[in-house]
This record gives C-alpha cells, structure tokens and sequence, in this order.
C-alpha cells in the first residue's frame, strides 16, 4: 500500500530535486546543437580535454595516495618526536586554496623564479621540466589536496592499523611486512574514499587549471560561456565531466560500504610503534619536507609578496572584495546550514528507507564542479526569468528585462547545492546523537514541542550547527567558478580579484586577497583541532 | 615440563610500576589465567609474554629460552606465540579459511589446506569458510580469531580478554568449548580475565594478581577453599568473616560453634605475643558453610534475601550483632525480620589473623 507523501519527505524529495536540475539541464543541452560548435569541441577541444583530464586525474590521485597514505602510517602507528604536533599541522594545507599555491609556486619553480636562477648560478643546471604544464598541476594539486587521503587514512590507521599489526605479529610476520600484507589492505576502503575526494576536487578545480592556463572541462566550461557565448556548448561540456563525476560517485558509494563492513570489532586502543633514533629523525625530516612545501613556502612567499604590495593595493577596493567575501558566505552559510538543518530534521522525524535515499541524493552536489553548477543553475533560472517576462508583459504591459537575472539567486543556489553536504554531515551527526529516547525522556517530564527544541535539541546542536556553519562559510570564501560565473555585476569578490590579477600573471597583487582567504580559511581548522584537544583530554 | 616461566618480571610506564615482581610457571599442555581487577597489570603481563612491551627487571622463559630480559627482548615475530586479542584483531580484508592461514605461510599449499580444514572442524566453522568478517556472528569472530591463533601450533597461546565482547549466556557456553578446543589441540595457553567464573571454566591454574604481582597461584579448588589471605579470600567467591577464638594448633571457636583446621602459624599455641589473652582470627564462612536447619537451636534473622532460582542467598544478622551468608534451598522461603534455624556445615576452617 502506498502511504500518503507527509510533508518531511517532501521538503527532502524538493532539496533532492534542486541537486537533479544541473544534471538535467546538461542532458537537455544536446537537444539544442549547434553543428558547427559542436562539430569545432568535437574536433579541437574534446580530444584535448579527455586527453588531461585522464592525466591528471593518474597522477594527482598516484600523488595524493603516495603522499597521504605514507604520512598518514607515520603518524597513526609509529612514535616519534613531533608527531603530535605534525598530526594536526599536515592538515594545514587544507587552508590553503589550490590555486593560491598554484601561482606561488609557478613563481618560485619558473625559468626565472629564484630556484631555477640558483640553481644556474651554483651548479650550472641549465633548465629544469617546465613548471606550466601537466606535471606542474599534478605536483601542486597532490600538494594541495593529500589532506583528504592522510585524515581519512589516518583514522582507518589509528582505529585498527596498530592492533593489527601486532596480530600479524604474533602470527610470526614482521611489523613492515605486516603494514603492506595487513594494514594497508584493511585501511582500503578508506583510503580509496579519500582518493576519491581528492580526484573529485581535481575535477571540480576552475582556478588551478586557469592559473596554469591547462586546459580542462572547467576552463573549457569557462571559454565556452565567455569565450563562444555559447550556453549550450558550455552545458554540452558540463555533461561530459559529469560522466566523471558520475563515475566517482559510484566508486566513492561503493568504498563506503566497504568501511562500513571493514569496521569489524575496532578497537580504541592504538599502541604506536617507537621509532629508532635515526628512524625518528627520518619520519620527521620527511613529514616537514611535505608541510613545507605544501604550506610554509607558499605561506612566507605570500606573506612577503602581500607586505610589499600592501601600500599599493589596500585601498578602498581591497576592501570592498572583503566585504563581498564575507556578505556572500555570511548568506550563502545561512541559506545551506538552513536547508542542511531541515534535511537533517526530516531524516528525525521521518526516518526510513525512502528518506535515506532523498538525503543521499541531495547532499550529492559536493561531486558536481562549480562550473557545471553555474551553467546548470543558470540556464533554468534565465528561461524562469524570461517567462516571468512575458508573463508580466502580456498582462500588465510592463516591459522588463527579468528579475532574477543579475540576483543573487543562481550564486546562492548553486553554493546550496555544492556545499549541503558540508553543513548536513555535522549536523546530522549532531541530530543522531539526540536520540529518539531523550525526546521521550524530555516528554515524560512534560517538556514538548517548541520548549523541546529550546531546551533539548538547540543547546545539544549549537555545536554542530557552528561547525556547520563555519566550514560552509570558509568553503565559499574559497570558492571560485561559481562565484566568477554566476556573480551580479560590480559583485567582485578576494576570489575573483585573485583570478583577474592572475589572469594577468600579476602574482603578486593577487597574493593579499589570497593571504585573506588562508586566514579565513584557519580559524575552522584551529577552532576544530583545539575542541578535539579538550574532548581528547 | 615447564613451557611459561617468569621470573620476578618488572614493568613501568613512566613513574607507574604496572608489574612489580610477577612470577609464575605454566606446564606444557596446562590452561593457565591470570585473574584481577582492572589495572592490577595483567593485561601488561600479557602482552610483555607476547613480546609487545619490554621489560624492566626479571626474566621471561618460553620452553626455557629466555625472550625477555632487561634492555632486550625476542621480536614477537620470532616468539612462536599466539594471541588472541580482546577485540579479536581479525582481518577484515580475508575471509575466514584466509584468516586462518594467515600464519602458515611457510607451509606448502596443501598442507595449509589440511590445517585449516582441520581447524575448521575443530572450532565448527566448516560451513563459513569463505565468508567475511561482516558476516559472522560475536561468537563465530571469537572462535576465526583462536583457530588462526592456533593454527601455526605456537608454543604457547596468549588470550586477552577472551569473552569481553559476548553476551553472558553466549560467553559461559564458549568458555567450555574454549577448554575443550583447547585440550584437543593440547596447547599450552595463558589467560587473562577479570571473571572468576570464567576463569574457573577454563583454566587448570588460576593466579589471582594484585597490583601487578601474583597474591595467589593455584588450583581454583584451592583459591576458592584455601585462599593465601584476605585479599584472596575477598576477591573469590562470596562469604562473610566472623570472630574466632584460637583453641589450639588445628581449632578455632566461633559463635556458631568450633571448628577444626588451619589456623595461622603465629597463633598456633593458641595466644600470641601480641595479644593479652587468647588469640583472635578472623574465620572465613562461606555461603554453602551455613545450612539452614529448623531444628536448630542456633537462630539468625534473615536481614535481606536474593532470589538465585535454585536457592536463596540469605543475609543473617547472628545474636553478636555479626553478619553471615547462607545458601539455602529456594523452597524455604522466608520473610525478612524472621527468625531461622541455622547449623554450621564447614570440614574446614579458613582463618586470619585480625586486623589491628
């Protein structure tokens, strides 16, 4: 029998049809063809894009695992001095946008960066490998985004790697046999979920790529809006990296249940193993290498570029961007920790099988690219506009040219769309660990309804909703295409202005907007390391 | 023939000295258990037998080749010894017959089919040898992670905590076939727990630890009937201490009537130098030493009572004022504040000097 749609599924199935509408409104684009654009992607563009995007998807994820997973078994199972410290810095370059570390970088490693002119100057080395190209994307995004391969792997480490590894032990197997014949197979799944992440933010990376001038489907999403004012050329390419996107989803779902079933009889207890001095000095040299280069170097090159430009360039407008940054993410926060709570709370009210999927499906927009979601957000949005229009023509004779167009709707929605996963993970989590019982319990003393909320649900939550909040807010801070693409005229934002001085290979005037974002950017990852500290103690 | 020895081993983290002294042997083919409270040390015990934790002082023997001493240590990889860990420490990744044979891979592939087909058997798991972790019961885990902990036929197996993680009725029917497993591979196996009944199932010795030394070493009969001292006597079983008088070598008198036994050393001659007057112990009565009896003279009020099914388990006030437990047959029910008939039904006498 089917029972009758109550109105928690339905604001769930509404949140979850937002995420369908890119995906449709790509699909739909090849209704509308353009031979001869189409037949010039085909020819000059596809076979470029398919080319680098397979590229770079080998070597960030050869990079990211390498990187995250070694880093991640130094720290979760053997001792040495600074590993406490280092556990949390390694998550460091997380603050630090991909493309801020891609324009720093090219600075420094260049034919005419200080490197390469040191180099010439003291060995005589005449060239190294040119920084603009594949390998020079692939190095500063495996940089950039080992973070999510070494958290989630050094969970799966901590929880069961060293137990394990002493179980392999007794069984006559040395500890370094053991990490690859046992550990390391165990933690699997994780660590494919944290590669899967990664290569999702590979293909989703606008500013990287624009930065390096590396042609893939977001830049190319990019020209084919600005460059042949072609909306449906632009959607036309959207489907072809959702194909991608698709792919991942899939994979990614795929490994979770695998973590799901790999957590058989976990323990808490992690013995960690003591390094041997020389072993110790080691680890650690190697662990600094990374966090310098993936964060200290961009970080002081940033700091120097944004004191020597500070006179020039902290004028009114500097501000302005500033201000646009925090408007829009102080919104955008608000509009998708409110939906995220409203998800969240029709899973409590309504919980079963169909509202799990509807929340599966509409915290699935983190895999979609921001220029996917701009072309995809903002052709439904401009054809509502146009017939709101003629609506309004046919029946009053005002003539306008839209409404909603130059809003900021089509930003914030597609913000929702990509980042509800962001603000639904922690306040789910928040929401389950009221259970059901503490209602009960709070209404066998006559506390009900709204005096529930106030008094059980909100002090339980505040928690999580500022988590929520703060990690969407730094999200959009961050953000790049969606912004760049879907913004109101005069709307410039730190994110934008890196990308116009980019774009003009003005480093430097791009590095003060830039060090604003990275400050931005920590305050979540101290304030989050330092209440993990307190609950840890 | 001596397959476990220690000798006076000692252990701290930092200023905490966990062991402080333990010492104890295992026979070839005996079930041993290290039995205490949580923190007396003997899950460091354990795992320093293992090869896991280094030790401070003393020595670790296994088939009387030294593996641990101070500043050195036999790498757990080359100990031949087995372990069952609390958690099991299964491998996720393999299936069971793979988890099995994780050890035996210096066997050729025949060979390590048989063993683990014979393990198989042993531990009823025929039917789920292809299956994965997540598929098997508690109970089903616990029994993967014994039969690969066996199956390379280690010198000595080493179980932490076997049973935590089970329910009660599911825990005391494994502890039974964990013996009978055990027995029928004839292995040599120590075991940690902080559960007497499930010690008492299982092992041939029982040594009780307190603060990270053994009070006690023997056979559960004994613990239980003869205990060393108080803490002894506290830690197993129930009972209750009532004042004795020393009659003599072999005789204590107490309220409830004089009993023939042991009495300490120092109180032999029935005074002692400390005491002005005869010598007073403390005489350890058993719930099972008291039976009830209506045709008694010797009359004790029930102060509480608990239900055990087969019996009840009365609290007595005794006419002194001191306090006595007794097990009587559950269709005597009485009512608290009533008046019962009880007799004394010990053969033997446990007794301490009083304290203080």
């Amino acid at each position: 029998m089917l029972k009758k749609p109550n109105g928690w599924l339905l604001t769930a199935g509404a949140v979850a049809a937002l995420v369908l509408v890119p995906v449709v409104v790509s699909l739909l684009s090849f209704a509308q063809v353009d031979a001869g654009i189409l037949r010039h992607l085909g020819e000059f563009v596809l076979p470029d894009l398919l080319r680098n995007t397979v590229w770079l998807l080998l070597g960030v994820g050869l990079g990211v695992t390498l990187l995250g997973v070694s880093l991640a078994a130094l720290v979760a199972l053997c001792e040495f001095p600074g590993r406490r410290w280092l556990q949390w810095a390694l998550m460091l370059p997380l603050a630090l946008p991909a493309y801020v570390s891609a324009f720093v970088m090219i600075d420094l490693l260049d034919y005419s960066g200080p490197l390469q002119a040191w180099l010439r100057a003291t060995w005589g080395v005449a060239q190294l490998p040119d920084i603009r190209s594949g390998w020079g994307v692939v190095l500063v995004l495996s940089f950039s985004l080992y973070p999510y391969v070494y958290l989630i792997a050094r969970n799966a480490f901590a929880s069961q790697g060293s137990v394990a590894l002493e179980a392999a032990q007794a069984l006559g197997m040395a500890p370094l046999q053991g990490f690859f014949r046992v550990a390391l197979p165990m933690a699997r799944p994780w660590i494919a979920a944290g590669l899967l992440l990664a290569l999702m933010e590979t293909l989703a990376d606008f500013g990287t790529m624009a930065v390096f001038n590396f042609d893939t489907f977001t830049t190319a999403i990019y020209k084919a809006w600005y460059g042949l004012f072609s909306l449906p050329a632009a959607a036309q390419l959207s489907s072809v990296l959702l194909l991608f996107v698709l792919v991942m989803v899939v994979i990614e779902q795929r490994s979770r249940r695998g973590m799901r079933y790999g957590a058989v009889g976990r323990s808490a207890s992690t013995r960690r193993r003591k390094l041997q001095p020389v072993a110790s000095a080691l680890a650690l040299i190697y662990a600094l290498l990374v966090l310098v280069l993936a964060f200290a170097v961009p970080v002081t090159q940033l700091l120097r570029w944004s004191v020597a430009s500070a006179a020039q360039d902290l004028d009114a407008r500097y501000w302005t961007f500033l201000w646009h940054s925090i408007l829009l993410a102080s919104l955008g926060a608000a509009l998708v920790v409110g939906v995220a709570l409203l998800l969240a709370y029709a899973g409590r009210q309504q919980p079963g099988g169909m509202m799990t999927w509807l929340q599966r499906l509409a915290t699935l927009g983190y895999a979609f690219p921001g220029a996917v979601l701009a072309v995809g957000l903002f052709i439904p949005v401009a054809a509502l506009d146009g017939w709101l229009a003629t609506l309004v023509q046919s029946w009053l004779g005002v003539e306008s040219t839209g409404w909603l167009k130059g809003t900021l709707l089509v930003m914030l929605l597609a913000y929702l769309v990509r980042f509800l996963a962001v603000a639904f993970g922690p306040l789910n989590n928040g929401l389950q660990r009221i259970g059901r019982n503490v209602d009960e319990a709070a209404h066998s003393m006559g506390v009900h309804g709204q005096a529930l909320v106030a008094l059980v649900h909100w002090p339980a939550l505040r928690l999580s909703l500022q988590t929520a909040a703060m990690l969407t807010f730094v999200d959009i801070v961050k953000e790049m295409p969606i912004t760049l693409m879907t913004r109101p005229f005069g709307w410039d934002t730190l994110a934008v202005r890196i990308f116009e001085m980019t774009s003009e290979g003005e480093w430097q005037r791009a590095a003060l907007p830039a060090m604003a974002i990275v400050l931005v950017a920590m305050v979540p990852m101290v304030l989050l390391a330092s209440r993990r500290e307190e609950a840890h103690d | 023939m001596i397959e476990l020895e220690l000798q006076s081993v000692t252990q701290s983290y930092g200023p905490k000295q966990v062991i402080d002294g333990l010492s104890f042997v295992l026979n070839r083919g005996d079930i041993g258990c290290l039995l205490g409270a949580s923190g007396c040390g003997k899950t460091t015990a354990l795992r320093c037998i293992a090869g896991f934790e280094p030790i401070d002082g003393g020595a670790i023997r296994i088939s009387g080749q030294a593996v641990s001493q101070p500043g050195w240590a036999l790498p757990a990889q080359q100990r031949q010894v087995g372990m069952v860990f609390q958690d099991y420490a299964l491998f996720t990744h393999l299936s069971v017959a793979q988890n099995i044979a994780f050890g035996l891979r210096h066997l050729s592939c025949a060979a390590q089919r048989q063993r683990v087909a014979q393990l198989l058997e042993l531990v009823g798991l025929t039917d789920e040898a292809d299956r994965q972790m997540h598929q098997i019961s508690g109970g089903q885990q616990q029994r993967v992670a014994l039969a690969r902990a066996l199956a390379p036929k280690p010198k000595l197996l080493l179980m932490d905590e076997p049973f935590s993680n089970l329910d009660v009725a599911l825990r005391e029917r494994l502890s039974g076939e964990v013996r009978d497993i055990l027995k029928a591979e004839g292995a040599t196996a120590l075991i940690v727990t902080h559960d007497q009944n499930e010690a008492f199932a299982l092992a041939d010795w029982v040594g009780v630890m307190d603060a990270g030394r053994i009070a006690q070493w023997d056979t559960p009969y004994n613990l239980y009937h003869q205990p060393a001292n108080r803490f002894i006597a506290d830690f197993i079983g129930q009972g209750a201490f009532l004042v004795g008088e020393v009659l003599g070598n072999q005789q204590v008198r107490t309220e409830l009537g004089v009993l023939d036994g042991y009495v300490p050393p120092d109180c032999h001659s029935g005074g002692c130098a400390q005491c002005p007057k005869r010598c007073q112990v403390d005489v350890l009565l058993r719930p099972d030493d008291i039976v009830h009896d209506d045709a008694s003279a010797l009359l004790a009020e029930v102060q509480s009572k608990a239900f055990r099914g087969a019996e009840f388990l009365y609290t007595l006030g005794l006419p002194s004022g001191q306090r006595a437990l007794s097990l009587v047959p559950s269709h005597h029910d009485h009512a608290i504040g009533e008046k019962i008939g009880i007799k004394l039904a010990a053969d033997h006498v446990v007794a301490f000097r009083r304290a203080g």
